[in-house]
């Protein structure tokens, strides 16, 4: 008697709120404490009655805000607890413990979530939760919400992503034309799971109905050609997603190796230097500006560029000026460099790799299909890649350095001759070499580590792509990069990625063998070359 | 120099009588006192040295042949090699696959097989395998398998005339290739573990004094042997040919000489001798894996030789003393800072010792 | 010419000389001498540089309670630089030169291979914190790691259950050396043993610092198509983020693919974006989340010694399985000296088994009396946004370790103990 009445006034509030309330305290505790068993009975019913105000407690659940001591359930947010049914304010008990959901959990309510949300009047929300539906396992305790927000549904590719659902579900009935309709309605898929699911029905303790069966394999039939289709697509995708790594990394070189001729061994820490550049402006962002955080990256191409043109210029400047002409040693100068500044690093930030954390734009991706997802990453990466070889190509050609650059290149003494200060030259195009490297160092830290030997991994394929298009020639880098990339791809897909390596590595030597100029040779005659 | 109108003696050519008694006083130390005072010498005695010395010496005598090999294609002939730690590699994995053999049943798993192909459930031996049982074919493996690919990737590279860094830039590639293919387990060489725990070495127990005494001298006597080798062919006309494809190939080529031959031959020498060096490292430290082929190592043989002075032969010995030497110290007293020394002797060297601690020697004499 | 060679040779003369005549560093009277071997330089920094320093904070601690047998312990530090040659020459320095009475070091397989031979012939002691392959047995090492039945065959068992997914399809993913390939054939053998076949299994393996795992996250989506599939990867620490990044870009979350890693730990996921990681699993026998009391006082320890010592990782002192490995191995050994009453390595060796010691994993470990392993519970983490970890299963008691897998053709009939010597 004495909990009844509190109890019935809640519900009278509940009811009062809107009409179909059953999320009570006692809903709150069997979905957070006990074994998975019991919590997901709980949650079956909860999606059973189609109660949406479960909602905001199941997102919490879901992110981890939730403890529990004994059978009180508690919502946590920051270092305040509240009640989950009545919104107030509650003591948090010292021995309060996470609720711990295991993978399992997660997918069941994650998949409860989005069937309660296919009631949302915010169509974005529905498209999500529909999406969700069709990737995750949808199973028959979801079915009634699912066809009951289709009969609602007005937005047309939302309705076809519920049928899709709903085919999902239905393709085990026992009415026969459902299960037609069902393969149907699968057979617009692109989606490997659809296929896996349609191939399972064809084992023999599946679809016996010899016109289903062969609805069934025409449906597979059309959904391989597009799923093979879309393969094809991520593959190349992949390929230039490398090559445009490549390209970057290879870029800076082009200019001071293949145009100053400057092996510079030390290119690839230059790039981790941009990459920590990168590290230290984000750690002021988020110091002093976090609400800019998400566009840390933009600053952080500038600092990048200018350390390491700064970084490369010095290096110009105190060893491989004394060295023009001997290119052997600055080969062995340069690696010392290497090796200091990687030891620099460790120093200052020590060994371990430091994390670099993608911002909201570049995390996530586009999905074209089920089965061709491109990363938000790979993507600007591209795009990047082509903007630095933009910038490039128009420093070279259409400024006055560039012009300069390449006087001093095709003839130093000439070039001196007429009044180009090519000591000075020199020291700039080293150090926009430089500046690339460090922008290079930008998009690696968006990939992969970050750390003291970032370089040393990219090294040996810069030097790769630029010796195979011809040294000196940026066509034949852009040409190089792609052709490395798509190929070394298509490889691993075959032979497994280190005899892929292995197999790029050589491919290289024999061609080098065979065409020692590369790709583009330059034009010019002299006995030594 | 050498007056060529009146050739001297052989042994007045390689060195004069001075010379020829350091020689035989650094023979003797290598090979009669250092024997002496570890064998014989109690352990408690202040002169005794310990195993350690002898094995951390061993080691760096096998670097030094290493340099040695390293300053006949780069010091006279002027072919900077970034991969001859893969000829160095392939001599120690030639000379570790008899070692592998003869543990004979002691292996973990008590097979005929090296623990390493048990596990990958190989049954027999593959092809490569063949014979490795054997010690004197082992040998011959060590100097023919770099010697094979030297010639095979050399006479592809020196007919196309590639030369100069392209030469240096595809030989750290080939390194780069081979060291991903020895890490592979199937590759049948054990993978990234490679090579180790080996028993016996022909039929002696390996890890004794004795033995390792044995190598030590062997070490010794095959680094100046191989001295001795060398400074007779950059001392024929042989050598000259060489220096003059170092100093001005195309001269050399408008007076008749085909020097593709004279590179090949030298590098495949060169890898032969490093191939030598490899095999006697082996049994020394216990163990041979991919790592050796990391193209950093490739390039640090090039600073031993930098370091003591190129084209000199003494001087690529002394700097693989120097060099290892000094990482042995530094990797001890001062871990943090072995990189920035590495880092800042790759620079200076090349900055102002051009001529390295041989040139720095030779200015002393010319001032005194 | 003349006086060049002489120059020459007597250069190289003076260094052998300079060789002969050094003489080994004397033991200071009332210390024992405690060899540390863990890489501070090249790659292996990483993960092995906390390793020394938690086993010199536990030195450290052992000192100021008075020290081993009445005398203090004297690190020696050594610095193999992840140069496997050269963890066999510091071991041969550490045991002949230095004269330690133990040492604690290695990481990867390949250092401790490098360095057994060395201390079996001279007759050394090494403790191994790491989780590692199995397949070996010395005597003179004591293996305070997981062996894989204390790791891998848990976790792919709680993979299997209900709770970690039900996975009926497995994806071997690995880095490829020695642990990787071991552990996936115990694995493979395991999961036939439980009725799963070949076509249901995918190995895989990647070269060292592989870092475009493009294809083979695309390959992993297609293959879980066939069914509920898990990933286990024993991809080598630096090769995980871009592993980790490309999943979660490619949209693969852990609740339809989960992964479970051996080698991802709290040490490896500082200063990662745990963004794509969340709800990932790895299998340890600690992690630092632990809740009792002696882990709280061991992080306690831990923060302080870091803070008082200036280490780099001071700002967020973390604690990892390795490090409470070694920590265990060096009590052990104060232990099993304290009971023979020697330093005695032949004297310590059977004093090592049978001691217990309350971990900072809320039990108390034996070491087991005859196969130099310990007995250690098993946990299953989950990765939170934090870089921490979740606990969702743990053994309920400590697992006695099997070095010889029941699960590799050749094991069957070894001896569950070292041969003497």
């Amino acid at each position: 008697m004495r909990h009844l009445l509190p109890a019935l006034i809640g519900l009278a509030i509940l009811v009062l709120c809107s009409p179909a309330q059953a999320f009570d305290q006692a809903t709150a505790t069997a979905l957070s404490v006990g074994d998975s068993d019991t919590r997901i009975d709980a949650l079956n019913k909860v999606i059973a009655a189609g109660d949406a105000a479960a909602l905001p407690f199941l997102e919490k659940l879901i992110g981890d805000g939730v403890k529990t001591s004994g059978d009180k359930v508690f919502v946590v947010d920051g270092d305040k607890a509240v009640d989950p049914v009545t919104g107030q304010a509650a003591e948090l008990p010292s021995d309060a413990d996470d609720v711990v959901n295991s993978n399992r959990m997660r997918n069941e309510i994650g998949g409860a979530i989005a069937a309660l949300k296919l009631s949302s009047p915010d169509r974005a929300v529905r498209l999500e939760a529909a999406q969700s539906l069709q990737s995750g396992d949808a199973d028959e305790s979801k079915l009634p919400l699912v066809k009951a927000a289709e009969g609602k549904e007005k937005d047309p590719q939302i309705r076809d992503m519920l049928g899709q659902v709903e085919a999902n579900i239905e393709l085990t009935s026992s009415d026969k034309s459902l299960r037609l309709a069902a393969v149907k309605m699968l057979a617009e898929s692109s989606s490997p799971n659809v296929k896996e699911m349609l191939s399972t029905r064809l084992a023999p303790d599946g679809e016996t109905d010899p016109e289903v069966k062969a609805a069934i394999t025409a449906a597979i039939k059309a959904v391989d050609a597009r799923l093979s289709r879309y393969a094809l697509v991520g593959q190349i995708f992949t390929g230039v997603s490398l090559a445009s790594i490549l390209l970057l990394a290879a870029l800076g070189l082009a200019i001071t190796y293949g145009l100053m001729g400057i092996i510079n061994m030390a290119h690839g820490e230059l790039m981790m230097i941009g990459a920590y550049s990168t590290y230290v402006v984000q750690n002021l962002f988020r110091a002093y500006l976090p609400d800019a955080f998400q566009f840390y990256l933009v600053a952080a191409l500038p600092v990048a560029f200018l350390v390491t043109a700064g970084v490369g210029m010095a290096i110009e400047r105190l060893v491989l000026r004394h060295l023009y002409g001997r290119s052997l040693e600055t080969l062995l100068a340069t690696c010392g460099i290497s090796l200091f500044l990687m030891q620099l690093v460790r120093t200052l930030f020590g060994a371990q790799n430091v994390g670099v954390e993608n911002p909201e734009w570049m995390s996530g991706s586009v999905s074209l299909a089920a089965s061709l997802v491109l990363p938000y990453n790979r993507i600007v990466i591209i795009g990047f890649s082509v903007a630095v070889l933009g910038f490039m190509w128009y420093l070279l050609t259409k400024t006055r350095l560039g012009l300069f650059v390449r006087a001093v290149t095709q003839n130093r003494t000439m070039a001196r001759c007429v009044g180009v200060p090519t000591a000075r030259i020199d020291t700039m195009a080293f150090g926009l070499g430089s500046g690339i490297a460090g922008l290079a160092g930008v998009a690696l830290s968006q990939i992969g580590n970050v750390g003291p030997d970032l370089g040393q991994h990219y090294i040996v394929n810069c030097f790769m792509v630029v010796v195979l298009g011809g040294v000196g020639q940026l066509a034949g880098t852009v040409l190089a990069s792609l052709g490395l990339g798509i190929v070394s791809k298509f490889l691993e897909g075959v032979t497994g990625a280190v005899i892929a390596e292995i197999m790029v590595l050589v491919f290289v030597v024999v061609f080098i063998q065979r065409r020692p100029q590369g790709l583009f040779a330059m034009t010019g005659r002299s006995a030594e070359a | 120099m050498i007056d060529h109108r009146n050739p001297p003696g052989l042994f007045a050519r390689l060195y004069n009588p001075t010379g020829w008694a350091l020689f035989f006083a650094s023979l003797a130390v290598f090979c009669v006192l250092v024997p002496i005072l570890n064998q014989v010498l109690p352990a408690d005695s202040l002169l005794h040295m310990s195993d350690y010395w002898v094995a951390l010496i061993g080691k760096i005598m096998c670097y030094a042949i290493l340099a040695l090999a390293m300053d006949m294609v780069w010091g006279y002939t002027g072919i900077l090699s970034l991969g001859h730690g893969i000829f160095f590699a392939l001599g120690g994995y030639a000379f570790g696959m008899y070692l592998m053999r003869e543990i004979g049943h002691d292996g973990v798993y008590h097979s005929d097989l090296p623990d390493f192909m048990v596990f990958l459930d190989w049954k027999a031996y593959p092809w490569y395998w063949k014979g490795t049982g054997s010690f004197l074919y082992a040998m011959i493996l060590v100097l023919l398998a770099p010697a094979a690919l030297a010639l095979f990737f050399g006479f592809f590279a020196f007919r196309s005339r590639i030369k100069g860094v392209y030469f240096s830039i595809i030989t750290q590639a080939l390194t780069v290739a081979l060291m991903l293919l020895f890490f592979r387990n199937e590759t049948g060489f054990g993978g990234n573990n490679g090579f180790t725990d080996f028993k016996r070495i022909l039929g002696h127990p390996i890890a004794t004094p004795g033995t390792r005494m044995v190598l030590f001298v062997t070490t010794a006597l095959t680094m100046l042997g191989m001295l001795l080798v060398l400074r007779y062919v950059v001392t024929s006309k042989f050598g000259r040919i060489l220096m003059a494809i170092r100093d001005a190939e195309s001269r050399l080529m408008f007076t008749g000489y085909n020097p593709l031959l004279y590179k090949l031959a030298i590098w495949t020498f060169s890898a032969m001798i490093a191939g030598l060096a490899g095999a006697l490292y082996v049994p020394q430290v216990g163990i041979i894996n991919p790592g050796e082929m990391a193209p950093g190592n490739s390039i640090e043989i090039a600073i031993w030789t930098a370091v003591g002075g190129r084209g000199t032969l003494i001087g690529a010995l002394i700097g693989a003393f120097i060099v290892n030497g000094a990482k042995s110290w530094f990797t001890q007293a001062f871990p943090d800072y072995w990189l920035y020394f590495l880092g800042a002797l790759f620079v200076l060297t090349t900055l102002f010792l051009p001529k390295g601690v041989m040139g720095l020697i030779d200015k002393a004499r010319t001032r005194s | 010419m003349n006086r060049k060679f002489l120059l020459q040779s007597f250069s190289a003369l003076t260094l052998a000389a300079a060789a002969a005549f050094a003489t080994p560093a004397m033991a200071e009277d009332g210390t024992i001498k405690v060899g540390i071997l863990h890489s501070l330089s090249g790659t292996m920094a990483i993960s092995e540089t906390v390793l020394k320093d938690v086993a010199l904070m536990t030195i450290d601690e052992i000192n100021a309670k008075g020290g081993v047998l009445g005398k203090k312990l004297e690190p020696v530090v050594v610095d193999p630089a992840s140069d496997w040659p050269l963890f066999a020459e510091k071991a041969r320095q550490l045991l002949s030169k230095d004269k330690v009475a133990v040492t604690f070091g290695c990481w990867t397989s390949v250092s401790r291979k490098s360095v057994l031979p060395v201390f079996k012939e001279l007759d050394g002691l090494l403790f191994y914190p790491v989780q590692y392959e199995g397949e070996e047995l010395e005597r003179n090492v004591f293996y305070t790691g997981a062996a894989p039945n204390q790791q891998a065959i848990p976790a792919v068992e709680y993979l299997m259950s209900k709770d970690g997914g039900g996975a009926k399809r497995f994806v071997l993913l690995g880095t490829d050396y020695v642990y990787p390939r071991t552990t996936n054939k115990i694995l493979r053998a395991f999961l036939h043993s439980k009725g799963i076949t070949d076509e249901n299994i995918m190995e895989e393996y990647t070269p060292f610092g592989h870092s475009d795992y493009q294809t083979i996250v695309a390959n992993i989506k297609k293959f879980s198509t066939g069914g509920k599939t898990a990933v286990v990867s024993t991809i080598n620490g630096d090769s995980n983020v871009p592993f980790y990044k490309e999943l979660g870009n490619a949209g693969l979350k852990a609740t339809d693919v989960p992964v479970v890693a051996f080698s991802v730990g709290e040490e490896e996921l500082r200063g990662v974006d745990t963004k794509p990681l969340v709800g990932d699993l790895a299998a340890w026998n600690y992690f630092m989340s632990l809740k009792n009391p002696v882990n709280e006082e061991f992080k306690k320890k831990w923060a302080a010694y870091a803070k008082a010592k200036g280490l780099p990782s001071a700002g967020k002192p973390l604690t990892n399985d390795p490090m409470e490995a070694t920590y265990i191995g060096i009590n052990m050994w104060k232990q099993a000296v304290e009971k023979a009453g020697t330093t005695d390595v032949d004297k310590v060796i059977p004093a090592v088994g049978g001691q217990q010691f309350a971990a900072p994993d809320g039990f108390t470990v034996e070491m087991d009396p005859k196969n130099h392993h310990l007995h250690k519970p098993v946990f299953i983490g989950e990765v939170k946004a934090d870089g921490q970890f979740n606990v969702v299963w743990k053994s309920p008691g400590p697992i006695k370790a099997q070095p010889w897998s029941p699960y590799i053709p050749g094991d069957e009939g070894k001896k569950d103990e070292p041969d003497s010597k």
